[in-house]
This record gives C-alpha cells, structure tokens and sequence, in this order.
C-alpha cells in the first residue's frame, strides 16, 4: 500500500498566503531579508498544519515576534500583515491588529498596572498584540517602575494562551538587545527576532514615488532629481525616520505646491495639479544651501 | 413531588439545562460579541432571586473582538469565587434597549440547599408568603464554604 500524497501547493495556493504575500511585494519595497523570513514562518505554518492532519508531531508553533529596526522601516506596517497572514492560515481567529505602548500596559500607581495590562490583553485575543517600542516596558534605573509587573503577566499570557494571542514585539535593535538581555525570559519565549534593514537611497525613491501615486501625484523629471538629492541630505540629518521622514517631506512639498498654483496663475489644468515641481521640494530647509544653484546640484 | 432536584438556583439563560461547558460558554459569548453587545462577569453568594444586581468582577468588557478574553476573565473569577454563582451578562447599549441582553450562570456552589418557604398569618386570614435561601443564613462570604 502506497502512502497517500499531499499536494503542499494546493493547500498554500487555498489558504490566500500567497496574496497577502505578493500585497507585501507590491507595497513594501526593499526589505528582502524580512519578506524571506516571512515567506520561511509562512511555509513552516503550512506543513505544520499539514504535518498535523497526518497526526505527526507538531507542537503548536510558537509564533511570537521581536522585530527590531531603526524608526520608519515598516515594523507596523509588516505586523498589519502578519495578522493577516496568521489569519489566512488559521492561526489566529480574528486576524486584528492591537497597537500598543508602555502607556497602554504600564499603570500609574500601585495595582493599576494588572487591570491595565490585561483589558489590553483581553482586547488582543484572538488577534495580534504589538507592542511599540517595547523596551520602555523595562526601566532598569527605577527598580520600582511598575513595567516588570506588566512585563510578568504578559509572559504568563504568552506561555499559557499561546493558541488564543500572538504578541510582537517592536523599537530600535541596540535597546531591544539589552531589553532582552536584561529579560531572559521573554527572549527565550520569542522564536522569530527579524531585523529591518534601512532603505537604500533608491529604495526611499520608489517609497516617495508609491506614495505620491497614492496620493494621485507626480514627480516632474527634474523634481525626481532633487528629492534624490534631498534623501541624501536628510539622511545625512538627525531624526531621520526613513520612510516616515519621505512621506512628511513630500507633505510639505505639497503644502508649497498649492501655494505655488495659487500665487502663480490661479488658472490650472489636471497636469499641473498632479505635478511636483522641483521647486517644491528645492525650498526645503534640507536644501537651504543648494538653493542658489538648483540646476547644477539637481545633475549630480 | 421534587421538580427540581439538586434545588439547583433557576436564573437567566440555561438554567435547567446541565451546566455549559467552557466551549459552548465560548459560542455564547462569541454571540454576543458579534452583536456587539459589552459581556460583563458578576458573582454572588445570595441566590435569593430578588438579588438583581450582583457584584462587578472587574469591569465591563467593551471592544473584545475574541472570546477568549472573556473566558480568561470567567475562568479567574471562578479561582478567586469558587463556591459563589458567577454570572455572565451582555449589556447592549443601543439606544432605546440599554439592558442586558443575555444573562447565564457559568459557576455555581457545589451545595446548593435551596429555599425555605415561610408562610405568615395575616389579618383576615391572609397569608404572606416569603422564601429564603438555607445557605443565606449565613454572613457573606461563609454561605457555600
């Protein structure tokens, strides 16, 4: 007697994971080493599942997540998707996402902390619990700082409801590292830490260049020179919050856009309404010093 | 003729059916969550059927997508009452309805003595009747212990 087969492919192509996967393609851009290690967490859940229909060992998966990036790379973006994820694959019932900081845990005064921690826990059931900027929930300098107590009962949920609440934990690599190290015990009970790399400079131009597409917008040829000059720049400045910090430039590049049609013609048509001039984002404090000479800098 | 053995309290949903399991508690709940109404855990130790409001085992549970929350929250209850009734209520806020729309019995004591009925001779022959709980006669707290 043969050993009945399973076509691993039918079973991914039903569960819809390979459409939350091409989304995250399409709307994320760069970020390789998460989108693999997505796709990697994604195949293990199916065989697992499949593994379990054969009766063959499988312990639920522990599915809790740290990922640890600079601010801007799509930690929360991803997350959103990982629920969706988790949901398509049956691992998560309700597939929604509750964002949350140390002032949504972390109580004020003595007994606060408990209540607080566990409605937001009883609201996450079912879905995934993110938690932003996770290490602020460990003040090591306060050793009366009531995070350790909200820190305790998310372990215990974590252990014991593992079925029910999928927790990712999310801020800056260097602090995350001592968070766990200082925490022993919620490092051991994290099985995928993923790092957000930084956007390259041309990665940061598509991002600018989706998100003025979203916003039905364009880049004039010579615009699209200047922003790339101007990603260069802003890098080079303190706080840059990669994507986060493109979206907010192009948002002032918009405001001087109207600006702009109003005080020039006050007569429009479509294109211009679409179009970012170069002017737009030269009058940029980023770009003070290139102001003069715009043509030159904008052919580097 | 005993109608009702075991004198098990007769409250809310589902009372003369045999105790729910934590699944079928669980489809309840996701129910009521689904018609968006906020579920609520009370207990008590007075049976008696007057006793409308019982007491708030923390607070009202709005913006629960999942019942497993819910359970968590019945399932401590039952830790720190277990010989109390615990109660599950789901309050719907709409307005013009603004009452609970659901109430069953998740715990009970495993005791339960019943009720005792006094009959009170009034002017006129009239009579008074009363029903008290036997485990009632004890202060809160010792009732079902």
């Amino acid at each position: 007697m043969s050993e009945p087969t399973i076509d691993l492919r039918a079973i991914w192509n039903e569960s819809g994971v390979q459409a939350v996967l091409d989304k995250l393609d399409a709307e994320l851009i760069g970020l390789a080493p998460v989108k693999k290690r997505i796709r990697e967490i994604a195949s293990l859940l199916v065989v697992d599942r499949v593994r379990r229909d054969m009766q063959l060992a499988a312990g639920a998966p522990s599915l809790h997540m740290s990922f640890t990036g600079n601010p801007g790379t799509g930690k929360t973006t991803v997350a959103l998707r990982m629920a969706d994820l988790l949901h398509k694959l049956g691992y998560s019932r309700t597939g929604h996402l509750v964002a949350v900081t140390r002032d949504d845990l972390v109580g004020q005064y003595i007994g606060h902390t408990a209540p607080k921690t566990k409605e937001v826990l009883k609201k996450a059931m079912g879905g995934v619990l993110f938690i932003d900027e996770a290490y602020y929930l460990y003040r090591p300098e306060n050793e009366r700082d009531y995070g350790q107590e909200a820190i305790e009962i998310l372990l215990q949920v974590m252990e014991n409801q593992r079925d029910d609440l999928v927790v990712i934990l999310a801020g800056y690599k260097d602090r995350m590292e001592t968070f766990f190290r200082s925490n022993p015990g919620m490092s051991s009970r994290i099985a995928h830490h993923i790092d957000f790399p930084d956007y390259t400079d041309d990665e940061l131009v598509s991002i600018g260049e989706l998100i003025l597409k979203d916003w039905n917008y364009g880049l004039s040829p010579r615009a699209k020179k200047v922003f790339r000059d101007y990603i260069e720049r802003r890098r080079a400045q303190p706080h840059f919050a990669n994507a986060r910090s493109i979206r907010n430039a192009l948002d002032r590049a918009r405001l001087r856009q109207a600006r702009r049609l109003l005080e020039d013609a006050g007569k429009v048509d479509k294109a211009a309404l679409q179009t970012l001039e170069a002017e737009d984002i030269l009058e940029s404090r980023v770009l003070a010093g290139v102001r003069a000479v715009p043509e030159q800098k904008a052919g580097t | 003729m005993m109608t009702n053995p075991g004198n098990r309290v007769t409250q809310g949903q589902f009372s003369f059916l045999p105790d729910l399991t934590d699944a079928q508690i669980t489809l309840q709940i996701k129910y009521a969550l689904n018609n968006g109404w906020a579920v609520s855990v009370e207990y008590t130790d007075d049976p008696h059927p007057r006793n409308t409001y019982w007491e708030m085992y923390g607070n009202p549970m709005f913006d629960l997508k999942d019942p497993a929350g819910i359970l968590m929250e019945i399932n401590e209850c039952r830790k720190t009452f277990p010989n109390h009734y615990v109660r599950v209520l789901a309050f719907n806020s709409v307005r013009g309805v603004e009452s609970p729309a659901m109430s069953f019995i998740v715990n009970r004591p495993k005791n339960e003595p019943g009720f005792g009925l006094t009959r009170q001779e009034g002017p006129g022959r009239q009579v008074h009747y009363t029903i008290t709980s036997y485990a009632a006669t004890k202060p809160e707290g010792e009732r079902y212990s």
